[in-house]
């Protein structure tokens, strides 16, 4: 079936199955987006006219819904509609970039100051948006809403496009657009429970992972907290020192790096991280909230194993950190 | 509709009622899928990458097989479960189906009756479910 996907003064068929999003950017009409799975919110659009299916708009905040905001990459539409790019207004935040450090040979933290009030919990995360409209989604490491200051943890990939922007381009002193926070990778605090708590993640991993423990840890956690952090080598572990300090502070929190090419007899433990974090699973299976954040075959291997152990399904929060996903190409005119 | 008492005690409440309504499949979704994914001769066909997705699936088969509210037809039971048969799901695997059913109600403490009346809904799914 095909139908027609209007925005400004053209109009496209749509081939059947196709997104909003590939067709639009197979006719050349360029929309950002990054994890075109629903995730990152980078797609935004908004239909003026006609109607789109519940499954683009899931996931979305309610005043959202009401905009007519959908997400066009996970847009398939039944009947003809109008759209067009949100002007931003109300969506997106400007946020001035305030410092950048690197933790370790391949990671770099971002600081950013949003302008206004900016809520959101610690382990949520943010999608960056370049002035060339590139969009990618970084987690969260601090509770900005003390200070205003939101600290990202960026890999920096060989050929990565926004890592790279973000090293070479992006100076202290310049803005970026922020869209978000969303995501629901966080702390709750329940009042009076201490249950115990096991976050494991790799890489960049760590950034929503530190937010989340150091949140727990602030609101006075009672069960014990238990962080692993897998890394292919010993170098590539970062914030070891902030965490090792972390756990003198706070008797209840235990900080496990692993190390897959790693040595016995140092000071993290050799071999497979997934195999480490199910060796020390607490007893109190039903009571156990877990956290995954990082490369997604780890996550949902993990969160897999997990649940057959016998953790509840809600009580599993996990951010793949999906990679992006090219839309379909505009053919060469 | 105004019913007098004893018209109102006549009435026996559904199967899904007795069961515990919605709370009852969220109860149950986890113990059924965790027999499922744990059994090497049904864990194939529940695979997918995204367990949140499938947990959903199977939270509307437990609905059906509840005998809760649901939308599906028989159409969509072959619809459903075509690309499964095309992989050389058969009536074997819904016997596994219906048996992990009986032992995740048992362990929640539904009685015999209960169980019977459920398995005896799910079975009244064979033939769409295998596209016969
Ligand atoms: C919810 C969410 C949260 C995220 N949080 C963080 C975070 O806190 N910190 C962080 O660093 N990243 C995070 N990411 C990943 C981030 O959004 C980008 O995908 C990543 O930074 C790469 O973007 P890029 O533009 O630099 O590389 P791209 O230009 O998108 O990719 C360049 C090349 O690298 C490959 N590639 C992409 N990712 C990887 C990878 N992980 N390993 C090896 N090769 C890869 C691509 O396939 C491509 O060939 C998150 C992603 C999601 C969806
Ligand atoms: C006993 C009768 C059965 C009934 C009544 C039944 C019912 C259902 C229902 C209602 C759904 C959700 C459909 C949807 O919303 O898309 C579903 C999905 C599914 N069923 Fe069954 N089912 C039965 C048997 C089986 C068996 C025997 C297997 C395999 C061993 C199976 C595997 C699946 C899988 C894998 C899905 C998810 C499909 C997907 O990923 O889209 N089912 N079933
Ligand atoms: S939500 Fe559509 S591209 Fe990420």
């Amino acid at each position: 079936m095909t139908v027609r996907i209007a925005i400004g003064d053209a109009c496209f068929a749509s081939e059947s199955d196709e997104t909003v999003l590939d067709c639009l950017s197979r006719n050349g009409v360029s929309v950002p987006h990054a994890c075109k799975s629903g995730v990152c919110h980078s797609c935004l659009m908004q239909v003026t006219d006609g109607e789109v299916p519940d499954a683009a708009q899931k996931g979305l905040k309610p005043t959202y819904k009401k905009q007519n905001l959908f997400l066009a990459c996970q847009c398939k539409p039944e009947k003809d509609i109008t759209v067009r790019l949100p002007d931003g207004a109300g969506l997106d935040t400007r946020a001035l970039i305030v410092g950048k450090d690197m933790l370790n040979h391949n990671v770099m933290r971002l600081e950013l100051r949003g302008e206004g009030s900016f809520a959101c919990e610690p382990g949520q995360y943010i999608t960056l948006i370049n002035g060339d409209g590139l969009a990618r989604s970084y987690s969260i490491a601090n509770d900005p809403t003390k200070d205003g200051r939101i600290e990202l943890h960026i890999r920096l990939l060989n050929d990565g496009q926004m890592s790279t922007f973000l090293k070479d381009r992006a100076a202290i002193g310049a803005f970026l657009t922020i869209r978000g926070p969303a995501g629901n990778c966080f702390y709750v605090r329940e009042e009076g429970d201490a249950y115990p708590i096991v976050l494991a993640g790799t890489g960049t991993g760590l950034a929503p992972l530190y937010g989340i423990t150091k949140q727990a840890l602030a609101s006075g956690h009672k069960g014990e907290v238990q962080l692993f952090h897998g890394a292919l080598k010993d170098v590539d572990l970062y914030l070891v020192t902030q965490l090792q300090a972390l756990a003198q502070e706070h008797p209840n929190f235990r900080y496990v790096p692993c190390v897959l090419k790693g040595d016995a007899g140092q000071f993290y433990q050799p071999g497979n991280i997934e195999e480490i974090v199910m060796a020390a699973m607490p007893a109190e299976k039903t009571r156990t909230r877990m956290f995954l954040c990082g490369a997604p075959e780890m996550v949902n291997a993990l969160k897999r194993k997990a649940f057959l152990s016998g953790l509840a399904s809600k009580h599993i929060f996990v951010d793949a950190f999906l990679p992006s996903q090219a839309a379909a190409a505009h053919p060469a005119p | 509709m105004n019913q007098s008492p004893t018209e109102k005690e006549n009435i026996v409440a559904s199967l899904y009622e007795r069961l515990g309504g919605a709370s009852a499949v969220d109860a149950a979704v986890d113990i059924f899928y965790r027999k499922m994914l744990a059994d090497d001769r049904v864990s194939g066909y529940f695979d997918g990458t995204d367990m949140d997705r499938q947990i959903a699936k199977q939270k509307a088969f437990l609905t059906m097989a509840f005998g809760g509210p649901n939308k599906y037809t028989g159409k969509d039971m072959r619809e459903g479960h075509k690309h499964l048969v095309a992989r050389g799901l058969n009536s074997t695997h819904v016997d596994v189906v219906i048996e992990h059913l009986g032992t995740t109600l048992k362990e929640l403490g539904v009685s015999a009756a209960d169980i019977a009346e459920v398995a005896a809904i799910a079975e009244g799914a064979r033939n769409d479910v295998l596209g016969r």
